[in-house]
């Protein structure tokens, strides 16, 4: 799993990508009540707005963590937002992309550079 | 001063507790330039009895509706309110309370939004309605933008039934938001005409009925044509009472209606404040503009009601809102549901029969005149009439005998070549008298 | 004689350190049910007029009409009384207590303008009849126009504005055809970070690009950032002053200076004009444009949410492209330009229906007849005392951010001072419920950790300040002292406890539908 300051996950397997947000982000956001996610087949430019995530008190665009064809949206969300609070770095999935560009992968941070970016928040 | 009530004791003793030398210290961060020293050049405070009669004798200048015979329509309506409506609504807790942002101690606001969200649900024929809306111009422009926004296209047609302020209010904020408006030239019976404009770019066709020219049109069928090509129909009310008796906009096929609830609980008040009505389908509920109250439970398990969904807001979204707008029209919705509480639905369809009653008489007693008319097909409580010259000077003659015939069409639209057109509203507020005084005055001006 | 000995309590005990004033009629009416609930299907509480000839058939509108009649209750007149007075007991309200919500400018209403604007005259006019038959309306139009004019030194107005964020929308729907008539069109405004969120949704609704100005460590604008941030592509900057930490900008005159210097205009946000209005000119600190909220400094009522009024001052060089209706004279008469045409042609257009918000007009002009310029002075004279006393009894307890110098109108407090007893500003606002005041201003301005901003208003007497301040010392000693249950579960005196705002979300139930049981 890759991280970005934004707080978004990639888990690659192959040459698709799962993109979510972290556990920081949805502790942060208190509970989820809704999300909206991009349509299959759409585009994503590294760093585009691709979803909106919103709790009662605040609403969040979650940017594209690299570049890509939106290849799967989790449909689960729509009737249990919850589960991006329960499951954020699993169920709670929000996109599938498929990688244009493996090295922007590698250029994001590792867990452990993750952790130690969140303790000087 | 009787609304001030520190006192010069109060004064010094609170400087003192703050340690300032005077009032003028906590003013010190003010640019020494910008100070003023004195008050400004107007006039100095007034006792109550004063201000009654400098604004009595004002209001004494104007010619108050309910005096004669009186015939004006074109998006404003003169109904008769209930006693009880005005009386509850100057009840303190409704009339000095603020947003319901705390809500444990505005169940009593949103309460009446839950209940008037419900009302306006009813009468439209939509299932989501939002907690009201500045007027129904501005929810017009609204519901336009939002089309645009769900179907991420950048043009709106504007039929040429619509009522002209509205159209010029929805072309200048959609104009503002990028989105295209294609007006077309004014028309007494063809807001099919929109479909004439429909291509792949077509967000939303906006249509009115009854329109400005008092036309009831069915437009299910334009609902279909639109949905066609993936545009959404927005139907516009100026009328609100016609909605006890006339097919709702949701039975005929509308994604967005929009109306004007002034007739109901709220009088004239020369233009303003009114109250907007919005409503929608379920699926475009997520973007529809203003506030929305929704029912939840507290802590101890008892229902209650909250804003909600507010999260598209400005106070959240800011630059990525669904809108900008902050107010609902509050007290006046409250009016609104007040008045709708009384009425019921059966009271509201008998007061719009009596409405569409009285109008047809005053079109009988037009229309057996020579010289006259009647424009309208098939009207509600308002139709239009060509007159053999211009309506303005109609107006103005039969205003030097009592009477207000009604509304120039050249008022709302100077450049549409209507100059002959007047538009004449009867209400439940209009006796026979009236209309035989406003045919005889008419008559003897025609054959002047 | 033979006195009974048994007697009764006659004085009850004390049972807390905190007073409610506002009971929230608990001991009467509790849960009223919906009106749907009531059993009224198919019923009217109307009686109509009818003559012997009217056909109620409506034969002619065959084929147009609903199939039935709308499915909706309808309560005769004592039902009604009943249903609305139980309701109304259920909200707080500025004429129970102090209500001290910053930035909202919660001050008394007089009921001189509720008066006023039911006098026929006022009520009973059409926005469309003849002209002729309106001129004390035109007139008194024109004479709220100069008031405003007057106290803010700016050369013209436009009335028709029917809220705030909407006079925000008009004046930089002016600011943006200003520029593209020299041909100069520009993309971005600017604002603040403590901006309130009107202002970049109202820019982004005029399709301009939003960029945040940072701020200072003393809670002002920063202006070497705003003077980095200038540029050919910004239209204008758009700040609120005082600002909304409730501090006045001391380098607003150097603010405007840099902002025309880039050929931008300068928006002020009038939210907060009742610490200034007869003390400062906003002309006179370079403005461009300024929206007033009447429902705010001139006191037209709050009403649960609205209705609202915002016009619009403008400088000289914004004053062409002012929304129609444009007030005029023709000849003797007032009359109104209604129309792009004649002097009018560059107006931007029309922004609502109609002429604007005339009952709330009424109530304003009301408002600063009764309060005379000396009066209106004193009023900013007294909101700024009564909000630096608040500030001076409560600053030894509660932290503020932005500590030096005086507050205007408001007060701003952060919750730093709460660090470590497990209370949010949430829980203390809560808990200011049970002790019967409304709660202040929580989470904004949001450059500000857990914000609560206080903003009394000049209409509260010594004796309300006192209590208020004593109130909210008490508990913040609570919460202290460590009394986190009290904070958690509050409010328990109000007509409801904490509601869950989540499910609301979640699975929206916008109106009563049947199967609800």
């Amino acid at each position: 799993m890759r991280f970005t300051k934004d707080h978004e996950w990639v888990d690659v397997s192959g040459d698709v990508a799962t993109v979510g947000i972290t556990a920081y982000a949805a502790e942060q956001l208190g509970d989820v009540v809704f999300v909206e996610l991009p349509d299959i087949g759409k585009i994503m430019k590294s760093g585009e707005a691709m979803a909106v995530v919103e709790s009662v008190k605040a609403a969040s665009d979650v940017f594209a963590p690299i570049s890509g064809l939106v290849t799967g949206a989790n449909t689960v969300l729509a009737d249990a937002p919850e589960t991006v609070n329960d499951e954020p770095e699993n169920g709670g999935w929000f996109v599938k992309i498929k990688v244009a560009d493996a090295k922007e992968v590698d250029a994001l941070m590792d867990r452990e550079a993750y952790e130690k970016y969140l303790a000087t928040l | 001063m009787r609304y001030l009530p520190l006192t010069e004791t109060d004064r010094a003793e609170m400087l003192a507790l703050i340690g300032a030398p005077s009032i003028d210290a906590l003013f010190v961060d003010v640019p020494a330039s910008a100070r003023l020293g004195a008050p400004v050049a107007l006039p100095g405070d007034a006792s109550e009895l004063a201000v009654e009669r400098r604004l009595g004798a004002l209001a004494a200048q104007n010619r108050a509706a309910g005096s004669g015979p009186f015939f004006c329509g074109a998006g404003a309506y003169r109904h008769h309110v209930p006693a009880s409506v005005d009386h509850l609504i100057q009840r303190s807790e409704f009339l000095t309370s603020y947003t319901p942002y705390q809500p444990e101690i505005a169940q009593g606001t949103l309460q009446v939004l839950f209940e008037f969200q419900t009302q306006v649900a009813a009468l439209t024929g939509l299932p989501v309605a939002n907690a009201s809306m500045y007027d129904g111009s501005t929810a017009c422009a609204e519901a336009v933008l939002m089309a645009a926004r769900a179907t991420r296209r950048g043009k709106a047609v504007l039929s040429g039934g619509l009522h002209p302020h509205y159209a010029e209010t929805t072309h200048t904020l959609a104009h503002s938001a990028g989105v295209e408006t294609h007006r077309l030239a004014a028309a007494i019976d063809d807001e099919a005409a929109v479909l004439s404009r429909l291509d792949a770019d077509t967000a939303c066709v906006v249509v009115q009925t009854p329109n400005v020219f008092g036309t009831v049109t069915d437009v299910s069928a334009i609902a279909a044509a639109a949905h066609a090509v993936g545009a959404l129909l927005i139907v516009v009310t100026t009328e609100a009472v016609s909605f006890g008796l006339l097919k709702s906009p949701g039975e005929m096929g509308a994604d967005i209606a929009v109306a004007e609830g002034q007739s109901i609980g709220n009088t004239l008040n020369f233009g303003g404040p009114y109250v907007g009505l919005f409503a929608c389908t379920e699926k475009l509920m997520r973007q529809m503009p203003g506030r929305l109250c929704g029912e939840t439970v507290d802590a101890a398990g008892k229902r209650g009601f909250v804003l909600t969904l507010s999260t598209r807001e400005q106070h959240i979204r800011r630059d990525k809102a669904t809108s900008n707008i902050c107010t609902n029209s509050g007290l006046c919705a409250l009016a609104f549901s007040i008045h709708m509480s009384l009425l019921g639905g059966v009271g509201l369809e008998r007061l719009a029969r009596i409405n569409h009653a009285r109008a047809a008489r005053a079109k009988a007693a037009l229309a057996a005149m020579p010289g006259v008319e009647i424009l309208t097909p098939r009207f509600f409580n308002e139709f239009a009439v060509r007159l053999p010259r211009p309506a303005a000077v109609v107006v103005e003659a039969l205003l030097s005998k009592g009477i207000v015939a009604g509304v120039p069409f050249s008022r709302l639209e100077p450049t549409a070549g209507l100059d002959d057109v007047l538009l004449v509203c009867a209400t439940e507020t209009t006796t026979v008298e009236d209309i035989a005084a406003l045919a005889i005055a008419l008559k003897e001006e025609i054959a002047a | 004689m033979s006195m009974t000995a048994v007697g009764r309590p006659t004085r009850p005990e004390a049972d807390s350190d905190l007073h409610p004033v506002a009971a929230f009629g608990k001991g009467l009416a509790q849960d009223e049910p919906l009106i749907f609930e009531l059993n009224r299907w198919g019923e009217t509480g109307v009686d109509f007029d009818l003559d012997g000839e009217d056909d109620l058939t409506c034969r002619d509108l065959a084929g147009l009409t609903r199939s039935a009649a709308p499915v909706l209750p309808g309560l005769t007149e004592p039902e009604t009384m009943r249903h609305y007075v139980r309701l109304s007991q259920k909200n707080h309200a500025i004429d129970l207590a102090l209500y001290p919500l910053g930035s909202c400018t919660m001050k008394h209403n007089p009921r001189l303008g509720e008066r006023m604007a039911r006098l026929p005259g006022f009520a009973d006019i059409h926005p469309l009849q003849p002209i002729s038959t309106v001129q004390g309306a035109l007139a008194l139009m024109g004479e709220l126009a100069h008031w405003l004019k007057t106290l803010t030194g700016m050369s013209a107005v436009a009335l028709p504005p029917k809220a705030g964020a909407h006079g925000e929308l008009c004046g930089l729907l002016a600011i943006r055809a200003a520029h593209e008539a020299r041909g100069d069109a520009r993309r971005t405004v600017l604002t603040p970070t403590s901006a309130h969120g009107t202002n970049p949704a109202s820019a982004a609704l005029v399709g301009y690009a939003v960029r945040e100005i940072g701020q200072t460590d003393e809670g002002r604008v920063d202006i070497a950032d705003l003077a980095a941030q200038l540029g050919p592509d910004v239209a204008a900057v758009m700040v609120t002053n005082p600002n909304t930490c409730g501090l006045f900008e001391r380098d607003i005159v150097e603010i405007a200076r840099l902002t025309h210097a880039a050929g931008a205009y300068f928006y002020c946000d009038g939210a907060n004009f009742n610490a200034i209005v007869g003390k400062v000119r906003p002309a006179d600190l370079g403005v461009d444009a300024m929206h007033i909220n009447l429902h705010k400094t001139f006191s037209t009522p709050h009403g649960g949410g609205g209705p609202g009024a915002g016009p619009v001052v403008f400088s000289e060089a914004l004053a062409p492209y002012a929304p129609t209706p444009w007030l005029t004279f023709e000849g003797d008469r007032l009359a109104l330009i209604e129309h792009s045409i004649a002097a009018a042609a560059e107006s931007q257009g029309r922004i609502c229906a109609f002429h604007g918000q005339m009952g709330m007009y009424v109530r304003a002009l009301a408002y600063m007849l009764s309060h005379g310029a000396n009066g209106l002075r004193q009023v900013a004279e007294d909101a700024v005392l009564n909000a630096n006393y608040i500030k001076a009894r409560l600053s030894g307890v509660m932290s503020a951010p932005f500590p030096e110098g005086p507050c205007m109108h408001e007060a701003l407090f952060d919750d730093e001072w709460l660090e470590g007893t497990g209370v949010t500003t949430l829980d203390f606002a809560k808990a200011m419920i049970d002790a019967g005041f409304h709660p202040m201003t929580m989470y904004f301005p949001l450059v500000v950790h857990g914000a609560m901003l206080i903003e009394p208003t000049e209409t509260e007497p010594r004796g309300e300040i006192d209590r208020f301040c004593d109130t909210l010392l008490t508990l913040a000693g609570a919460a202290k002292a460590g009394d986190v249950e009290r904070f958690r579960s509050a409010p328990v005196a109000a007509p409801m406890r904490r509601l869950d705002e989540t499910a609301a979300a979640r699975k929206p139930r916008l109106r009563w539908t049947p199967v609800d049981a």
